[in-house]
């Protein structure tokens, strides 16, 4: 059971972490050095973010398919594909190795 | 700016981006509906979620934990360890709120990882403001419709990782990060630097710690983007 309270306390929080930035940054006024790393920071989270819904489920591994499509879409990608043809590519092989019974 | 002119201001590419995310995100939404419901959960529970907590790992790790036999406190737990993350993005797209307080109240609720995405590849303020703004409230409006739908139709919805929808979402992300990864400038050597390592810490470090540290813990290969030659000089 999940009661109403347990998802506003989830929402409030979850609205803390979002709101932190915004109302902060004015009064904190960081300087072209810490902007940038800022920036480097959102990149770096965000790339072990797709690293790890790529590779894992809960604790475990992910399996074969679902790294194989994130693989050939990345590469199409890289090659600057266009982003139709990254999406496609990546859920397509990852469904026809699913199909041949690939974990 | 108005919708149609926030539209206006934004290339092609970005346009593409936030329909294909929104596409994605949709669908995603819907199997999480469906789960929901079909758990035993009420039909209101993941329709409300989805509204007031809008961010989609946590509502499938919270949904998840109380599935497990886990108790509202977990659950709740679960859920706020994950969204620790947008705290460091809100940080990082902190222009793009605009400066009144209902602005970045309403620009925070719609804060996800997508907007991290959409925003990045952007220098120019305007253009970063547009592409928040427009991604987020699609992705919003696509997301809430995908739950209430999925919730609706229950064990009618088919398959998403039968579809691999589950590689879709990380490529999109990969193609969204990469001119932050590529570019021949300073910054971009030293993004190539630190991710991959934070990537590695943050995939290894899965299996032993909770859902949601492990992204967190990458920020620890971020002082490797201060190594190295300096911004200016030899870029």
């Amino acid at each position: 059971m999940l009661p109403l309270t347990a998802i506003a306390v989830l929402a409030a929080g979850t609205l803390a972490f979002r709101l932190a930035g915004p109302l902060l940054h004015r009064r904190l006024a960081p300087g072209e050095r810490t902007r940038a790393l800022l920036a480097d920071a959102a990149t770096v989270l965000l790339v072990a973010l797709v690293a790890t819904a790529a590779l894992t489920e809960g604790q475990g591994a992910a399996g074969w398919s679902r790294p194989a499509g994130v693989l050939v879409g990345g590469a199409l990608a890289l090659r600057r594909a266009p982003l139709l043809a990254v999406v496609v590519a990546a859920a397509g092989t990852t469904a026809v190795l699913r199909l041949c019974g690939l974990p | 700016m108005d919708m149609p002119s926030i539209w206006r201001t934004l290339d092609g590419g970005t346009r593409r981006a936030i329909v294909l995310v929104s596409l994605a995100y949709t669908l995603i939404a819907a199997s999480f509906g469906a789960l929901a419901v079909s758990g035993g959960l009420p039909l209101w529970v993941p329709i409300v979620m989805s509204l007031t907590v809008f961010a989609g790992a946590s509502q499938f790790a919270t949904v998840g934990v109380v599935f497990a036999g886990g108790g509202p406190v977990a659950a709740v737990l679960a859920g706020l360890v994950l969204n620790a993350r947008l705290l460091p993005f809100g940080f990082a797209l902190a222009d793009s709120f605009g400066s009144r307080w209902w602005s970045r109240l309403a620009g925070a609720h719609l804060l996800t990882d997508a907007s991290v995405g959409f925003v990045l590849p952007h220098r120019d303020p305007a253009r970063r403001r547009a592409a928040f703004w427009a991604g987020n409230i699609a992705v919003f409006l696509t997301w809430n419709a995908g739950v209430a739908l999925g919730a609706v139709a229950g064990d009618r919805v088919a398959d998403t990782d039968a579809l691999g929808l589950d590689a879709a979402l990380p490529a999109i992300l990969i193609a969204l990060v990469l001119p932050a990864l590529t570019s021949r400038d300073a910054p971009g050597r030293a993004r190539r630097r630190a991710a991959p390592a934070g990537a590695a810490l943050a995939v290894a470090t899965t299996p032993l710690l909770p859902p949601g540290l492990p992204v967190l813990l990458a920020l620890a290969a971020l002082p490797l983007t201060l190594l190295g030659p300096r911004a200016g000089r030899n870029a």
